[in-house]
């Protein structure tokens, strides 16, 4: 069950942490609360998963160079397929989605040379095409997301 | 523009900021940098835009929202950047790129993504977006996610393993 301050911790420190050398005393005395209670929340809400981490978005492309690539695989080739790709340390976030483009993930390389030489291996080894899709632009403006904690 | 250790503290915040009284000392501590000067660089990183974000990256799926789509519209390549800065505005919209179109077999450059608690609710968002957005008379495709293979690789192994053999000789 999450408690208030759970609830505080989840949705009003998505956008940055007090960059201060004591972030989570800051965070304890904007809420009333001790730098104990916050850190000990923070802990359970880790080790529950309810966040993946506190730490950094990088923006894209700055350091080393990343697409989405999607493929198109027959049903009963997918899984078979997505092992063959997730052996690659370079791929990132591998979902399936329901389309006939049905299998959707990011890589990430040092440079460009490198990114095309896996998606070459990556077409050899698994026999499928890809479609590259590089970012152009990015309009997201992040001012992180607020979560309904009803129901 | 970014030198190595660099590359190595954003690795480290990458991994998530320990969950410590003084979190920068720790990482200062594996780079051998003093906490001030850890400091100094990510408040630089953060103001040269390289450090997007620096706090909590909730995990979606753990906190109920099990429907995620990737909505992809094919729009003139003049107007994009006008409708991205709309789609944008929306706060059940995570992402807002451009990326290139790939001919005929797919044909689309505006991609978002939508979380919510479930399919229902995710498509009432993109009726909401559609409408707000004069979105009605774009082609557009709606990919919702089913299963998830990988979620989070070595982000910056390959980064990694080349600096070993520069750092090597």
């Amino acid at each position: 069950m999450l408690s208030s301050l759970h609830k505080q911790l989840l949705n009003d420190f998505q956008q940055d942490l007090p960059l201060s050398a004591t972030p989570y005393l800051d965070i304890a005395n904007s809420l009333g609360v001790t730098e104990n209670e916050v850190l000990a929340a923070f802990k359970e809400l880790q080790d529950q998963q309810f966040i993946a981490r506190i730490g950094s978005v990088i923006a894209p492309n700055l350091i080393g160079v990343s697409s989405l690539i999607a493929m198109s695989v027959p049903e009963n080739k997918l899984q078979k397929t997505a092992d063959i790709i997730n052996q690659y340390p370079e791929v990132n976030h591998n979902y399936e989605r329901d389309n006939r483009f049905n299998l959707w993930f990011v890589l990430i390389a040092k440079d460009s040379e490198s990114l095309q030489e896996v998606m070459t291996d990556m077409e050899l080894q698994t026999g499928y095409k890809m479609l590259y899709l590089p970012l152009l632009a990015d309009y997201f403006i992040n001012l992180g997301f607020e979560l309904d904690f009803n129901d | 523009m970014i030198d190595v250790v660099n590359r190595q503290l954003i690795e480290l915040l990458q991994q998530g900021l320990p969950l410590v009284s003084r979190p920068y000392a720790v990482i200062g501590e594996k780079l051998g940098l003093c906490e001030d000067e850890v400091l100094v660089r990510v408040r630089n990183l953060k103001q040269q835009g390289i450090i997007k974000r620096l706090g909590v990256v909730v995990n979606h799926r753990r906190l109920g929202y099990k429907a995620n789509a990737m909505v992809v519209f094919d729009v003139p390549d003049s107007l994009i950047s006008q409708i991205g800065g709309h789609v944008s505005r929306f706060n059940f919209v995570n992402l807002c790129y451009q990326r290139p179109k790939q001919g005929s077999q797919w044909p689309y450059n505006l991609y978002c993504m939508i979380h919510g608690k479930n399919k229902v609710t995710v498509l009432k968002q993109l009726d909401h977006l559609t409408e707000s957005c004069g979105l009605h008379q774009f082609k557009r495709e709606i990919l919702f996610s089913k299963q998830c293979f990988k979620q989070r690789g070595a982000l910056y192994q390959a980064i990694e393993n080349q600096e070993k053999v520069i750092n090597n000789g």
